[in-house]
């Protein structure tokens, strides 16, 4: 095939996605705000969203933390700034980390089931058969998952930032031997209420990022087993990539003076 | 003369450079049943869900009771959706839901009924085709092919429809359960008065339960008559079709 045709098709496909998924992030948007609003459906979806995943972000917080403290405290160690382990720590956590694995954790478990549930429900023909049932399957399947995954979001990092913080102090008191009292004061003096709120304007975005993700490629899903298989994937590694993408931009606006 | 429930007029639709639909014309009298046959890959699904509005055809109009549906949504769509029914191939039951909710699901979702009045519906509709109670509360993938179907024909009639689809009913039965499900959708159709459009390969079912066939080729209709008429229609397609030859004009696609 001709060079330019190939790169043609290439640039038509990817600007064809970008404006179904615009399209489709619309019609989600119009979805969560217009009634009817399914209550029950959001309380299921923040059941299966946020609170079945805080185990999972606890666990990574928690280590996360820990090895935090302990590379900190080596790399500190060098110039002989041990003592700044709380400050960063904290910092880190909240601003950063705390967020960002909370929505990659969230994207490996949430994407990845969404798009399963939904492309499953594509291919056995369930979504048509709601809209033989006069319900609007984006109403009904998409917005509810989008309102869990931004209201869980930051409830799960808020969990996940204080998991982080006990896991670094659990470390540095215990096998660094800092004085307990002094890291959690040093802790609680130096993080401010923009470090903790920027961080949960991230986890909303990110839930954002997640939910829809999955949603978009479940329905865009064609095909049998192979075709959600796909979804799946797609779900997983374009929220992932959109995370850290929207982490930058984000931390970007956010700090800019 | 009366207004035809369900009138297309025109219908094309192409997805990408292949032509499925190329010019529709197609009336379904009211109360009446009406079957399209065709090979696998006719357009007959296709047909029916741009009635449904779930695919939008490129050109040519749908009108049901004289109504022009082709473009309309929200609120619109929303009203003649409640005049329809549709029995899937697959069953397409919500495996999220027990059974008596996948009945209800119409009458819950889409006109807001309380639960418990839409379970006794749902139960009501269930002994309708057969099913008792207790199977109310099982999970769709508890049941057989066969009770799938069924429930699959509870929840398109829950709501009373006018009209009512059916894609391929007794595709993956057995002859007799083939054979009880045609029963059921003579009488359930006759029951609550609807209309019924049905696409299926299906010769013995397509007798069974229609008053007029239509026969779906290259994108078009290019047979319609009663029922009784199928076996002296004089046309090579149609008889090629309902004798299940491979020697005739029509030629099957063998590739993909």
């Amino acid at each position: 095939m001709n060079i330019f045709a190939r790169i043609g098709r290439a640039v038509m496909t990817v600007l064809a996605h970008i404006g179904a998924l615009a399209l489709f992030t619309g019609k989600a948007l119009a979805g969560i705000v217009s009634p009817p609003i399914y209550f029950r459906l959001i309380l299921i979806q923040i059941m299966r969203i946020g609170y079945y995943s805080l185990p999972v972000v606890g666990l990574t917080a928690f280590f996360m933390g820990g090895v935090l403290a302990l590379q900190i405290y080596l790399g500190g160690n060098r110039f002989g700034a041990e003592a700044i382990v709380p400050q960063v720590v904290v910092l880190g956590i909240t601003r950063e980390l705390g967020p960002v694995i909370a929505g990659l954790m969230i994207a490996g478990r949430v994407a990845a089931a969404i798009a399963a549930e939904i492309g499953t429900m594509k291919v056995t023909e369930q979504i048509d058969a709601l809209t033989t049932l006069a319900t609007n399957p984006i109403k009904y399947l998409v917005a509810p998952r989008i309102v869990a995954a931004v209201v869980s979001m930051p409830i799960l990092t808020l969990i996940g930032d204080s998991i982080g913080v006990m896991g670094g102090y659990v470390v540095s008191v215990y096998s660094l031997d800092f004085n307990g009292s002094a890291y959690l004061k040093n802790t609680w003096d130096f993080a401010h209420n923009d470090d903790i709120t920027s961080g949960l304007i991230k986890a909303a975005v990110f839930g954002f990022i997640v939910a829809l993700m999955g949603c978009y490629n479940g329905f865009n899903s064609k095909g049998g087993a192979q075709g959600v298989g796909n979804a799946t994937t797609y779900a997983v590694v374009s929220s992932s990539i959109l995370i850290l993408a929207a982490d930058y931009v984000l931390t970007a606006l956010l700090f800019h003076k | 003369m009366t207004t035809p429930k369900i009138q297309l007029i025109g219908v094309k639709k192409r997805f990408g450079s292949k032509v499925v639909l190329d010019g529709v014309d197609l009336t379904v009298e009211p109360r009446s049943s009406l079957v399209i046959i065709g090979g696998s890959g006719t357009g007959k699904s296709v047909t029916i869900k741009s009635i449904l509005g779930i695919i939008r055809p490129d050109e040519g109009t749908i009108l049901v009771d004289g109504e022009d549906i082709t473009h309309i949504n929200g609120a619109a769509r929303d009203r003649v959706m409640k005049k329809f029914g549709m029995l899937f191939q697959g069953g397409a039951l919500f495996d999220s839901l027990p059974v008596w909710e996948n009945v209800a699901f119409g009458l819950i979702q889409g006109r807001g009924m309380a639960r418990a009045k839409a379970r006794d519906i749902a139960i009501e509709k269930l002994a309708k085709v057969g099913l008792t109670q207790d199977v109310a509360f099982l999970s769709p993938s508890e049941l057989s092919g066969g009770m799938q179907k069924r429930v699959g024909l509870a929840r398109a009639i829950a709501a009373d429809p006018e009209i009512i689809f059916f894609d391929e009913p007794t595709t993956g039965l057995d002859p007799i359960m083939a054979d009880i499900i045609n029963d059921l959708i003579v009488s359930t159709v006759k029951d609550v008065g609807a209309t019924a459009l049905s696409i299926t390969h299906d010769m013995t079912s397509a007798r069974k339960i229609s008053d007029k066939i239509a026969m779906l080729y290259g994108g078009k209709i290019i047979w319609q008559g009663p029922t009784s008429g199928i076996d002296h229609s004089g046309n090579p397609y149609v008889d090629q079709f309902i004798h299940g030859k491979a020697e005739g004009p029509i030629k099957m696609a063998v590739k993909a």
